[in-house]
């Protein structure tokens, strides 16, 4: 069961170190293509002109904004039920970076719309509701720093975490009905089948570029987050040694 | 069940004596209905038209307040251990707590209304709206934020997370509650169709506050 090999942190520790440098590789290199491929090879769009560009950073960003979430919900039951010792190591590792993406989707569908919408907000649902999942990635992180004692703070968080699972989707489905009734159809859709191929294939390999960047950065930061906690043990011990 | 009645008459009882924190929802929602003619002048026309959104707002902040007390008071003079300890489910000990709250919080909020939307200059049929929605939808700010109350129980500094953790939740039920109140009022959605989300959104947190509240106080007490 390797997943049981894996609850041993020194087993993981040694694992990222061998995996870890091939991950960096791996991302830049398809960072490298998914760029090469979105910016100078993909068309402009005969209506939005080079704009259309930022989709190919904000679409991946959403992806992932939602993704992490998904993480740390899993997380979140591995630490609630099988009290698996790495799990809240992943969700706590799992969160600045799901707040990052987040911000990141935010931003870049901000400086999108400002030449699309003329505006760099408006109170459409898609956009309100990932604003609602910004702020909740931010109430997890402020729980997390809530609490200094690290198993304590991992179960109040996966607690949040799992009920946020089950009302992210409710608070979706209400601010779409409220964003309909306040201002129908003000928003260009990019339905699935009308995206054509020229810019579709840009679009996953850059998905994947931000699926390898998610992936390393959270092993990078699960190990950090493993060694910190080494540290304050080692120096929770030299403390009582002093006394 | 008469172990659940014991504990629904100690908490009313509890709240409403002296020292108890019943009556601070009301004042703050009195408090602040008034400030906002303050910030907005008093053009009785445009409170009328956003006087729904204004007493919604109102009483999901004055819900808020009292919450942090739920488990704090019970956790501190060690009867919240005798609950975990008892043989009473917790989940339902949570609910009951929960039910003895909103009698002593929520439904006055409620009752606040008609003096309230005097002050706002909302015709009747409004009123009438907003107080039979406030009644559907309190409950479910209640019940959402035992969640967070017991989170905060087990941080011992719970008063601002408390607040950071519940609102986003809150958003469906503010939602719902000020559209069926506004298409009372003015339309252009029937009334049934928010009012009945409403109604299922109150449903759900009855189901999902409970079971949460209890797994964070088993997870953050042991």
């Amino acid at each position: 069961m390797p997943l049981l090999d894996l609850a041993n942190p020194s087993r993981f520790l040694s694992l990222v170190d061998r995996v870890l440098p091939w991950l960096v590789v791996a991302t830049v290199a398809v960072f490298a293509i998914g760029l090469y491929q979105a910016l100078l090879v993909a068309p402009d769009d005969y209506q939005q002109g080079a704009t259309v560009k930022i989709m190919f950073i904000h679409v991946p960003n959403a992806w992932l904004a939602m993704f992490c979430w998904v993480v740390m919900s899993i997380a979140a039951l591995g630490t609630l039920v099988w009290r698996h010792p790495l799990a809240d190591v992943a969700a706590k590792a799992a969160a600045p970076l799901g707040a990052a993406f987040t911000f990141l989707c935010l931003l870049t569908g901000s400086l999108w719309g400002r030449p699309m919408w003329g505006a760099y907000w408006v109170w459409d649902g898609r956009l309100t509701s990932v604003l609602v999942l910004f702020i909740m990635y931010l109430a997890v992180l402020a729980l997390w720093r809530t609490v200094e004692d690290p198993s304590r703070a991992a179960r109040a968080a996966a607690i949040l975490t799992l009920v946020g699972a089950i009302n992210l989707p409710i608070i979706k489905f209400s601010v779409d009905w409220w964003a309909t009734l306040h201002q129908p159809a003000s928003v260009m859709r990019l339905g699935a089948p009308t995206i054509h191929s020229s810019i579709l294939v840009p679009l996953l390999i850059m998905g994947l570029a931000f699926m390898l960047l998610f992936l390393t950065l959270h092993l990078a930061a699960m190990r950090n987050e493993i060694l910190r906690r080494r540290v304050r043990t080692l120096r929770l011990m030299q403390a009582q040694a002093g006394a | 069940m008469s172990g659940l009645a014991a504990l629904l008459e100690r908490d009313i009882r509890l709240a409403v004596r002296l020292g108890g924190g019943a009556p601070m929802g009301v004042l703050f929602f009195l408090i602040v209905v008034t400030l906002v003619p303050f910030a907005l002048g008093p053009d009785l026309a445009l409170l009328r038209r956003i006087g729904p959104a204004i007493l919604w707002l109102g009483a999901l902040l004055a819900s808020l307040l009292a919450l942090d007390r739920l488990f704090a008071a019970d956790h501190e003079d060690g009867s919240l251990d005798l609950i975990l300890m008892s043989s009473v489910s917790l989940e339902l000990a949570v609910a009951t707590k929960a039910l003895a709250h909103w009698i002593t919080t929520g439904l006055p909020l409620v009752i606040a209304v008609p003096v309230l939307a005097l002050f706002l200059g909302l015709e009747p049929w409004t009123m009438g709206a907003v107080a039979l929605t406030l009644l559907v939808g309190t409950p479910a700010l209640t019940f959402i934020g035992t969640v967070g109350a017991a989170l905060a129980v087990t941080l011992r500094r719970g008063g601002l997370i408390l607040a950071i953790l519940v609102l986003p939740l809150t958003i469906p039920v503010l939602i719902f509650g000020v559209a069926a109140a506004n298409s009372a009022a003015v339309g252009p959605v029937p009334f049934g169709a928010p009012f009945t989300i409403l109604c299922g959104l109150t449903l759900i947190s009855f189901v999902i506050g409970p079971f949460a509240a209890a797994a964070a106080l088993r997870h953050g007490l042991e």
